[in-house]
């Protein structure tokens, strides 16, 4: 066992003692195959993406800078029971929070219990223009990605909520058809619960959010074009969804509705599945040099002649100094007890937490409030002393931007790295959708740090990501894997000679 | 369908074509080139090369002498020439990454695979070695774009403009082709006592892939105004105008739905005269005349259907 095996759990082989139940059969396959062959596949696998076009573009980098994000064939497996509470509680978590942007955009009953403090309503990501504003079903996190992290056998924390564009959910959908396509012997074996449905279930839903009396909506997807950085998921949901892929240019607003150019002349759009930050979307309300939105959208939102998912001003609810009054909008929401737990976080503009925080820089993750993708955050354990102090001053400056949390132990995942098979720290995000009703496709996307004892998984900062199996039942054979297997290397074999 | 994504899918296909037609040109161009005569003619050879692709502006700009090697460079990789391969194909697959959902998933990796090979050809000079094969590599990959948006493409508005996007391209470029080698090859042909050259004439027959139909339509020598007839009047030659706008009429007719649209009415005005028309009054006009008319006309429909379909305003 390496060092950051027995420190840190692993969901293979926990902290080193027998392997987990629901990863045995695996294991044994596992160490049947050779790693030049494993190697090999991932090598195809590279190819594939390639060609199919799976890249993202690298903010701050010269054009033609298409990346791959690097994909692990090991995949992270996660029990029927696991993903039973893991899915109720991200539920619970959304349900409460759309609440919470319907409470907080109407008459605010949470700050007037004295739960949630009335600074909320001077977060740069409320957005005034939303008061009053009704919006069909009252939702308004249509789409959220709750990231967990794991820290022992039972204990999940809710590391933040992603309720304003998420993305990530194409490559749950390609890693799991990449994975089908290398290993099908293993997906006969295994009960994987499928998630090729995600793309039906998203579209029912924004069917479903239309104006009342529109029979028949039509949906549109709304991106910023081919140069933004998911584009290609852009592209991905449209297609598997059969909607139109637009850009602000394609729309355009009249009479009180939305409209996009067609070759048949203007046509009505009902539903924008919308994938530009509120600051973009209306260049007469937010930003006016945007050339990515749709001059007078949001106004015809707000007389209610077109909906948009995710809503306007979801981000209140998934800002960082938001975050931490979540549990406590479980309990006033709904009444129920958090099922998944957030991680203890200090606020920075709390003396106390503050004065905590500075003594203690070395062992803490201070992220900024509004910060996203892994810019802009300390991670106290790898930092160096000079960073250290350099991100002191900037917490100084300004307290209230930041929070600090304690460095998690995050669990580690066997990975295929160029020394072998070692454990590389994950996380999960699963995509919670929102319409009639709430409901999370058994997977998501599993981020894994590629460099070894790095705790940041984001792609931008050189994370991959791996396929998420969520099992339907525990007990896996490991007998009949195992001779099917044999059986496999066996005809391979004769075929070489 | 959306306007943006109509005119991206018609100008991918507009950008195939061109890389297809500027391979063809080149490829004969060289086998042209290893006969042997003076070296005088092999400069007049490659000058007709760029006065087809329609780029001795900016040829002259970065080169100093006219040869082989340097007209090969800037039609094959020169960036800064907007009629290469090179900048063909990037654009050609710029606009297929940019509306990669409206097209099957085939057409689309069949792009983008076309893009990622090219990328291994430009690594090689060409001017030394390999250039055929080149050639036959693009009109092959050409030949499956098509054939891969007609095996796989729903019929609807999206292949209605991939294909009008090729007709509207191949139509220019054999009328260009024709043109710039008839205006060369006829004073040679006065000049030499009225004797045709077979070589040169059969060259532009292939480089249209139309050798073998000439003989078994004609059945006879190689004759200028034969070849011509061919490739103006022929609908049941592939790359002939008349084939391109039999093409070209019943996809706007459809697209047009119920709308009366210009472009229509150009394209049927233009269609009924190669219908009709007969070669002795195109000669009598020149051909020369009657190539210059039908470049403009069709340039004059792809605005309009610019106009009508791409980029509609509200």
């Amino acid at each position: 066992m390496t060092q950051s095996a027995k420190q840190f759990f692993d969901e293979m082989q926990g902290y080193g003692g027998n392997v987990r139940a629901i990863y045995q059969a695996y294991n044994r396959w596992l160490s049947d195959v050779p790693t030049q062959q494993l190697a090999a596949k991932r090598a195809e696998a590279e190819v594939l993406f390639r060609r199919v076009g799976i890249t993202f573009n690298v903010y701050g980098e010269e054009d033609g800078a298409e990346r791959l994000i690097p994909f692990d064939v090991i995949p992270r497996m996660i029990s029927a029971s696991e993903w039973a509470h893991l899915a109720k509680g991200a539920v619970q978590r959304v349900r409460a929070l759309n609440m919470f942007l319907h409470d907080i955009y109407h008459d605010q009953e949470i700050i007037k219990a004295g739960i949630v403090p009335n600074s909320i309503l001077s977060n740069s990501q409320y957005r005034p223009e939303m008061v009053g504003v009704t919006v069909p079903n009252q939702v308004y996190a249509h789409v959220a990605g709750i990231d967990l992290v794991r820290t022992s056998e039972s204990q999940f924390y809710v590391l933040e909520d992603n309720l304003r564009t998420p993305s990530g959910v194409s490559y749950m959908l390609e890693d799991r058809k990449m994975m089908m396509r290398l290993f099908p012997d293993l997906f006969k074996k295994y009960p994987i619960a499928p998630v090729e449905h995600y793309p039906h279930v998203l579209l029912n839903n924004l069917r479903s959010v239309a104006q009342t009396g529109v029979t028949d909506p039509t949906v549109v997807l709304l991106s910023p074009g081919a140069y933004n950085s998911a584009y290609f998921e852009h592209a991905f949901l449209a297609q598997q969804m059969g909607i139109e892929l637009v850009e602000g240019q394609d729309l355009f607003v009249r009479n009180n509705a939305v409209y996009m150019r067609t070759t048949q002349g203007p046509q009505r759009v009902d539903v924008i599945y919308r994938r530009i930050d509120d600051d973009f979307l209306d260049p007469l309300v937010f930003k006016p040099d945007s050339l990515l939105g749709v001059p007078g959208l949001l106004s015809v939102y707000r007389n209610g002649g077109v909906t948009l998912a995710n809503a306007v001003g979801t981000g209140v609810a998934d800002d960082k100094a938001t975050y931490v009054y979540v549990p406590e909008m479980i309990k006033f929401y709904l009444g129920e007890s958090p099922i998944l737990q957030n991680v203890p976080t200090y606020q920075l503009s709390k003396e106390d937490d503050l004065a905590y925080v500075l003594d203690h820089l070395p062992e803490l993750v201070v992220k900024e409030v509004q910060g996203s993708g892994g810019y802009g955050m300390l991670v106290g354990p790898t930092a160096s002393k000079q960073e250290i102090e350099e991100f002191r001053l900037r917490i100084v400056s300004k307290p209230a931007n930041y929070i600090a949390q304690p460095t998690l132990a995050l669990s580690t995942c066997p990975t295929l790295v160029d020394q072998g098979i070692a454990p590389r720290h994950v996380d999960l995000r699963p995509f919670v959708l929102s319409g009639k009703t709430v409901s999370v496709v058994p997977g998501g996307l599993s981020r894994v740090a590629l460099k070894e004892g790095s705790l940041v998984v984001n792609s931008s900062q050189g994370g991959g990501t791996k396929d998420t199996w969520v099992l339907e039942r525990d007990d896996v054979s490991v007998e009949t894997l195992q001779s099917q297997m044999a059986a496999q290397h066996a005809t391979q074999e004769a075929v070489i000679c | 369908m959306l306007s943006r994504t109509a005119d991206h899918l018609y100008w991918m296909a507009r950008y195939i074509e061109r890389t297809e037609n500027v391979a063809r040109v080149l490829d004969v161009t060289y086998n042209m080139s290893l006969l042997p005569s003076d070296s005088s003619n092999e400069e007049e050879l490659w000058d007709t090369v760029l006065e087809i692709a329609g780029i001795r502006d900016i040829y002259d700009k970065t080169y100093k002498e006219l040869n082989a090697a340097n007209v090969i460079k800037h039609l094959v990789m020169d960036s800064h020439n907007p009629s290469s391969i090179y900048s063909s194909l990037r654009s050609a697959r710029e606009n297929a990454r940019a509306v990669r959902v409206a097209m099957t998933t085939e057409t689309w990796e069949n792009m983008n695979t076309l893009w990622l090979e090219f990328g291994q050809y430009i690594k090689q000079d060409l001017t030394q070695t390999g250039l055929s094969e080149f050639c036959e590599w693009v009109k092959s990959r050409s030949h499956l774009f098509r054939g891969v948006c007609f095996g796989t493409m729903l019929r609807d508005e999206a292949f209605s403009f991939v294909r009008l996007g090729t007709f509207m391209e191949r139509a220019d470029n054999t009328a260009r082709l024709l043109d710039v080698k008839y205006e060369f090859l006829i004073p040679m042909q006065e000049a030499n006592d009225g004797a045709v050259d077979y070589y040169e004439w059969s060259a532009v027959l292939r480089s249209v892939s139309a050798f073998q139909a000439y003989q078994k339509v004609y059945r006879d020598a190689i004759e200028p105004m034969k070849v011509s007839e061919l490739l103006i009047l022929r609908e049941d030659m592939p790359r002939s105008l008349h084939a391109c706008y039999a093409e070209i009429m019943p996809i706007l007719r459809q697209v047009a739905g119920s709308r009366q649209t210009e472009a229509e009415r150009l394209a049927g005005q233009m269609h009924a005269k190669l219908h009709y028309g007969r070669m002795l009054d195109i000669v009598k006009d020149g051909v020369h005349h009657f190539l210059d008319e039908f470049i403009l006309a069709n340039r004059k429909l792809g605005e309009e259907i610019q106009r009508n379909f791409l980029s509609a305003t509200a």
